[in-house]
């Protein structure tokens, strides 16, 4: 098998092999990449741009790979701030020793997401290190975006009554992930949530008015998303517990360990505030899509403009319980 | 096949409660008091705190949490041996998750791990005897922490080394057993209890009839009861119920998953390997015959014999996790929580477990 080779990383011939059989390959080789740096004309004054490192153990997982999760995690994140996503830069850090079999799927990957998601990946950086350096592959992605003037999240408007929406079942890809490890011994069927949900949520964004504010409950969770979103923007949210959308297997894992689903990641959902006026034609819009088809109204805000924001769960006997962010690192229970 | 999602429907959840709080205020009226229920195990702890269920009852019914965590009663001495043993340079440790943030008298088994020590989390003590297989020319040492719930499985993962022939293979055994942690308490009578939610887990290898002892010496009821909330619930009503009818007895709730004479194969499992051993809880001391070590004949995987370490005595904190463990205070009796003790930076065992009483009020209780 044919691996990577610290050689593949010195700038010489075969790093421009690396990069023109892997890299131009998949991704292509545009007029934006000429220079040293991508030249691009923005359509716009206002662009959204962000940056995420992806270092997730496996590389390979149940319903998607790093190089997939690059992608959607940054186009995602451009998205949920109201911007259209255009370009993606990658940087690769790759473990001397890795296949380069498994690095051609990968870049294969980032590729056909890149174009289901309407990005073009214009700019990039390949390093090889020693072996134990890193973990097999690192990837950094930047992405740039354009916000649209009728996008503009409006979260100074949330006010008490607005409805909180989830787009479908949480903790699908933190699962997939402990699955994927083979550490549990138990699981076979939970997939990764892993998607591009930019054009779900252009959707969304065009035909409705009342969205206050979206966010992608990526690491920490729902529950790390929200609470941010209650620090953020002063109000108190409450979730009813029996309304949060989990599929039965992620729940029975999360029985097992200990874990609560409200804190696992999700890589291909959005939390939306809107104006509960809305909240059905919202609803509508996501079972609609093949990605929000198990979208569900999970609470509203019940005050705004307090000192400190926080974060109420609802439970089945009906009392009220505040949720914090994930303190410290999942750990599994023993019994 | 019991249908699970019966027993979290929310309605018959509320229901539950109602029925339990009209019972709990009978109670009142006859005694002039609220009546103290324990809950033995850290799972009950956690799902009463989680559910809501301890706080919608605490006006009517106190609820207690015992000694059943298994992380919360471990020595701080076996934290520090462990440590010790990964300085070692041919050595892996092998431990549950729990244990990693535990501190021991310096620091954690995680802050050993991040400095380079070969600490690997594992979800079963097989898994470690495959790590022992795949590296024959390192010593790979199992954390054997848990009570009759996992102490088959210990006896199981000896049993696989045997078969392999594995030299290099052993565990740190300090396992906890629950009928003489319950007598000490309840001899003591530190504690005056109406009643035990008994665990659901751990009767399942132990079985219904080993806690006769319970009624038939300490004149005390319990119910042994499932995680779900209307499970719990119908543990709390029946003790309420045998209470009024003044009714002592032991009764099991629990039946599509616990019998009567308990898991007669992890029994024997139990009986071939293991003996029973005088054994140190966290906060609590040595309890004669309280724990189960390794026969003689398996010497060669106890690794209390195989490595000679001396271990000095713990460091003394503030930490009131033993008076939490015998149901003495509650977590914001101690001067440490949520102060100097977080889940984040846990100061005691209470803290650190998903089933510690600490952590689950400080996840599940604080601030409503």
């Amino acid at each position: 098998m044919q691996r990577i080779s610290l050689a593949h990383g010195e700038g010489g011939e075969l790093t421009h092999q690396l990069i023109q059989d892997i890299f131009i390959q998949s991704f292509g080789h545009s007029e934006q990449t000429q220079f040293d740096s991508a030249i691009l004309a923005i359509p716009s004054q206002t662009i959204a741009v962000t940056t995420d490192s992806y270092v997730v153990k496996p590389i390979f997982f149940p319903g998607g790979n790093i190089g997939k999760l690059a992608i959607t995690g940054t186009v995602n994140d451009l998205a949920v701030s109201g911007a259209i996503p255009h370009v993606i830069t990658s940087g690769f850090i790759i473990e001397e020793g890795f296949p380069i079999k498994s690095l051609k799927e990968i870049v294969n990957t980032m590729a056909w997401e890149a174009e289901r998601a309407g990005v073009n990946i214009i700019a990039g950086d390949t390093k090889v290190v020693e072996k134990g350096s890193v973990d097999g592959l690192f990837i950094n992605t930047t992405g740039i975006g354009v916000m649209q003037k009728q996008h503009r999240l409006k979260p100074e408007a949330i006010r008490e009554g607005d409805s909180v929406i989830i787009s479908g079942t949480i903790g699908d890809h933190g699962v997939a992930i402990l699955s994927a490890r083979n550490e549990l011994g138990l699981l076979t069927d939970v997939k990764s949530d892993c998607a591009s949900l930019n054009h779900l949520i252009h959707e969304l964004l065009e035909e409705i008015k009342g969205i206050r504010i979206m966010r992608d409950p990526t690491r920490g969770g729902l529950a790390t998303a929200l609470v941010e979103l209650c620090e953020d923007f002063r109000i108190t949210v409450e979730v009813d517990e029996a309304s949060v959308p989990v599929r039965k297997d992620v729940q029975g894992a999360c029985d097992i360990l200990g874990y609560d689903p409200l804190y696992l990641a999700n890589e291909g959902k959005v939390v939306i505030i809107v104006d509960s006026n809305d909240k059905q034609k919202a609803l509508d819009i996501l079972k609609n899509h093949e990605m929000g088809k198990d979208a569900s109204v999970i609470g509203q805000i019940t005050s705004c403009h307090i000192q400190s924001g926080k974060l109420l769960l609802k439970t089945a006997v009906g009392t009220t319980r505040r949720l914090n962010r994930l303190s410290g690192q999942l750990l599994p229970r023993i019994c | 096949m019991v249908n699970m999602e019966l027993f979290s429907e929310p309605t018959l959840t509320r229901e539950s409660v109602e029925a339990v709080i009209d019972l709990a205020k009978k109670f009142k009226k006859e005694k002039g008091r609220i009546p103290v229920f324990m809950e033995v195990c850290g799972s009950h702890t956690m799902a009463l705190a989680k559910t809501g269920i301890k706080t919608r009852l605490k006006d009517y019914v106190h609820l207690i949490a015992g000694p059943g965590c298994p992380v919360c009663v471990t020595d701080q001495k076996s934290i520090d041996a462990m440590i010790q043993l990964s300085e070692e340079s041919n050595t892996i440790l092998c431990t549950f998750g729990d244990m990693m943030r535990v501190p021991g008298s310096k620091f954690t088994l995680m802050k050993a791990k991040t400095d380079g020590k070969d600490i690997r989390v594992v979800y079963s003590p097989l898994d470690s005897v495959k790590i022992a297989e795949e590296n024959p020319d390192k010593e790979v040492i199992f954390l054997g922490i848990g009570f009759e719930t996992t102490i088959p499985i210990l006896a199981l993962a000896v049993r696989e080394a045997t078969r392999k022939e594995l030299k290099n293979y052993s565990i740190w055994m300090t396992t906890k057993l629950v009928e003489p942690v319950l007598r000490v308490l309840l001899s003591s009578g530190d504690v005056k209890l109406d009643g035990f939610l008994l665990p659901g887990q751990v009767s399942i290898v132990i079985g219904k009839q080993s806690y006769r002892y319970l009624a038939e010496e300490f004149d005390i009821s319990g119910v042994i009861t499932g995680f779900e909330p209307v499970q719990l619930l119908s543990g709390i009503y029946k003790l309420l119920h045998l209470l009024l009818e003044k009714r002592v007895k032991i009764l099991n709730d629990y039946t599509y998953v616990v019998s009567d004479e308990g898991n007669v194969v992890a029994q024997n499992l139990i009986e071939e390997y293991l003996e029973t051993h005088d054994e140190a809880w966290r906060g609590i001391g040595t309890i004669p015959k309280s724990g189960l070590v390794l026969k003689e004949q398996y010497a060669l995987y106890d690794a209390k014999k195989k490595f000679k370490i001396s271990i000095g005595e713990p460091r003394v904190t503030k930490c009131r996790c033993g008076e939490i463990v015998r149901g003495l205070i509650t977590p914001e009796e101690c001067v440490l929580f949520n102060k100097g003790c977080t889940p984040t930076h846990p100061i005691g065992p209470c803290m650190v477990s998903t089933e510690g009483t600490c952590a689950a009020h400080y996840h599940f209780m604080r601030e409503v």
